[in-house]
């Protein structure tokens, strides 16, 4: 089933503010096996010149991943959820997620399109700290295997 | 710490091996929120024609970067990092799991003290990352 490429541009509500704690880092980058100490210690990163610990490059997927699910269960996309596929992945980072910020973030329909019978959506999340600087820029592309595909 | 001046095209950073279980696909669903349970029930990861659980894509994402953010030093110099998700990672319900090797090398210098490493990611010699791109700045 093709999704509706109406969608495109369409911008979901921004998500309630998402404090960056000190234990989540840690606990996101022990997940990783990565014992970077600008992750760990606090003394490190603020003698690297942080405010506080620093977030793994990946680590804005933690903030973007209710405001998707916005997306991705909308009843009026169409989108198959027991048939999607992570297709690709992108972080922009404008500066790096210090452990303290007050991170929102507003999806907006990036990209749709059909290749094959596969119905292919790419979201774009704009992480803003709470005085409204750009964060990080997330895209990801997800993939509805369709129904004639293997 | 590396700095920029210690770059060059064609380098490579030494190749990385990286071991995959079950626990720690179970504690990145914790960290990361992601409980889609493909990553962690085996019967239905079955039922929907995967080989076996599979690791996230984001699982793989984040350990693979390690291989730059370790050999430049200062992760936050990361201003780009960007795949695609070309084959799943399967991992058995075993003591040993899934082996990922990756490696890197420096495909492009940036103005600004930018540069681009490539990255490859295998497991059992099939690719599961394409087109993986890091582009760090460095400050010097």
């Amino acid at each position: 089933m093709a999704l509706n490429t109406d969608f495109v541009g369409r911008t979901y509500p921004a998500t309630e503010s998402y404090l960056v704690g000190r234990e989540k880092i840690r606990e996101f980058a022990r997940s990783l096996g990565d014992s970077n100490p600008f992750y760990f210690d606090v003394e490190v990163a603020r003698s690297a010149g942080f405010n506080d610990l620093i977030a793994p490059p990946t680590f804005a997927i933690v903030v973007t991943m209710g405001a998707g699910e916005q997306v991705i269960f909308d009843p009026e996309l169409g989108l198959d959820y027991t048939r999607v596929v992570h297709g690709d992945q992108k972080f922009v980072h404008h500066r790096v997620i210090t452990a303290g910020d007050q991170l929102t973030c507003v999806v907006v329909v990036h990209d749709i399109r059909s290749v094959a019978g596969n119905d292919m959506i790419t979201i774009r999340s704009e992480i803003a700290d709470s005085n409204g600087e750009q964060v990080t820029t997330v895209y990801s592309m997800i993939l509805s295997r369709g129904t004639d595909s293997p | 710490m590396k700095s920029f001046t210690d770059v060059h095209v064609g380098t490579e950073l030494p190749e990385r091996d990286f071991a995959i279980t079950r626990a720690d696909l179970i504690r990145y669903a914790g960290a990361s929120g992601d409980f889609n349970v493909i990553h962690w029930n085996e019967r239905v990861a079955l039922e929907v024609g995967l080989p076996n659980v599979i690791a996230h894509g984001m699982y793989t994402m984040g350990v693979a970067v390690r291989i730059v953010t370790e050999w430049v030093g200062d992760p936050s110099s990361v201003v780009e990092y960007s795949c695609r998700f070309t084959r799943p990672v399967p991992v058995p319900d075993d003591n040993v799991g899934a082996l990922l090797t990756v490696n890197a090398k420096v495909a492009e210098l940036l103005p600004d003290n930018q540069v681009v490493f490539s990255l490859s990611a295998t497991c059992d010699s099939v690719a599961v990352l394409g087109k993986a791109r890091v582009i760090v700045r460095f400050k010097s």
